[in-house]
């Protein structure tokens, strides 16, 4: 794992650049250090969403337990990603890795999703456009376009994505899915829309009380995710393929 | 335009809507344009909800299930495989057939936590899953 060490690289390139321009701006500040994009975490629902912010996860391997798969359950429920009872085909948004260093013996336990990468490859092989990064940094799959070619599953260096074999039924309203189609982790788009500042998975790591997943805005450098990033610093897995991924991991 | 009256009269047993939207027009758009072209709206909002996250509920389809799928008597909903569910009762009269329900909900969310009580969620059977499913296909080949 010792390559994926690459503490040097900007979070995204625009943040530099987004942090000058607030600088310039500085009449916006509403008070010292509060300054009007904040309140963007919750915008209205007619406003289409914008490159000021970078939606992102940070994962601290050394609160996350083992034998703990509370973010797995948590966003199956959310997302209504149900077993149909065939556990190879069975969609997977998030799954728990345990990694057992050989010489030391020490397991480090971490959930993997989508990493929500700033230049996604699936993106980049899709035929039709149907796999797309949103201007906030969210990777989706439009469903309406996506033919299912499964290029994108082949591209994710991750193994993010999960193809739909069976028709399903009794999808939440939220988080639709169908037979035909590759889906992901949504970085919980729905909660991320209607300004909850959290996913799913978040949330009930927290309940857990084990804290190990935050999630939260990169391009705000006031922002929890962006401090302890900042002060601690944050793996990307497989940092050398440059995909500046959005989910971070402390602890690897 | 006839055919649409008719069915606008359509099955009686199919429950009413929630709410008017509007006094004058009854629905987001004038009724006579909803039922001609409601899935224009659909189609032109879905695009911009997926693709650049706006969420406004006036052309949405969760707005129209949340509005128009409502319990009856006794409470239940129709799923869209049923000739008393509202978009299906006129899509079955026309012969029109879709696939927006095979990713989409087609209740509001109320009713689809209900049905996936733990006793009754979607971890059931397979076999079972799979005759639900043919039935709602079964609809549209009868
Ligand atoms: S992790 Fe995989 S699915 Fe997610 S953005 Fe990167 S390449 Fe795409
Ligand atoms: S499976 Fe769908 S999203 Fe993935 S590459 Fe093919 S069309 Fe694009």
């Amino acid at each position: 794992m010792r390559d994926t060490l690459d503490t040097t690289e900007e979070i995204s390139t625009g943040r530099r650049q987004f942090t000058q321009g607030v600088a310039a701006l500085g009449g916006l500040a509403i008070a010292p250090g509060v300054f009007l994009y904040h309140a963007a975490g919750a915008k209205p629902d007619d406003q289409a969403v914008s490159s000021q912010q970078r939606w992102g996860m940070l994962v601290n391997t050394n609160n996350c337990h083992e034998e703990c798969d509370a973010c797995v359950t948590a966003c199956n429920e959310e997302n209504g990603v149900w077993s149909l009872g065939r556990p190879e085909t069975d969609a997977q948004w998030i799954r728990k890795l345990n990694v057992r260093d050989r010489q030391t013996g020490h397991v480090t336990s971490m959930p993997m999703m989508c990493q929500h990468c700033e230049h996604p490859p699936c993106v980049d092989v899709c035929p039709t456009r149907a796999s797309f990064r949103r201007e906030d940094g969210i990777v989706l799959v439009n469903k309406h376009t996506c033919i299912g070619c499964r290029y994108c599953m082949m591209a994710c260096p991750y193994k993010a994505r999960s193809f739909i074999h069976e028709p399903l039924q009794d999808q939440l309203p939220h988080s639709p899915r169908g037979k035909g189609c590759v889906e992901s982790c949504t970085l919980c788009v729905h909660k991320v829309d209607q300004g909850d500042n959290t996913t799913a998975c978040a949330e009930a790591c927290a309940e857990e009380g084990h804290e190990a997943l935050l999630f939260g805005d990169l391009n705000d450098p006031e922002s929890e995710i962006s401090k302890r990033l900042e002060k601690y610093g944050g793996t990307q897995i497989r940092a050398d393929l440059g995909l500046n991924t959005g989910v971070r991991y402390q602890g690897i | 335009m006839l055919m649409f009256g008719t069915v606008a009269a359509g099955p009686e047993n199919i429950p009413p809507p929630k709410a008017k939207y509007d006094e004058d027009t009854l629905c987001v758009e004038p009724v006579e344009i909803m039922r001609r072209q409601h899935f224009e709206y659909i189609l032109d909002h879905r695009d911009r909800t997926v693709i650049e996250g706006i969420r406004t509920k006036k052309h949405s389809l969760i707005g129209c299930i949340d509005c128009h799928i409502t319990p009856n008597d006794e409470g239940v909903y129709a799923r869209y495989s049923q000739e008393t569910h509202f978009c299906a009762s006129c899509h079955q009269f026309a012969a029109v057939r879709i696939d927006c329900f095979q990713c989409h909900a087609d209740r509001p969310a109320e009713a689809i936590r209900e049905a996936l009580k733990p006793d009754q969620h979607a971890r059931r059977p397979v076999q079972e899953l799979l005759e639900t499913l043919q039935f709602s296909t079964a609809v549209f080949t009868k």
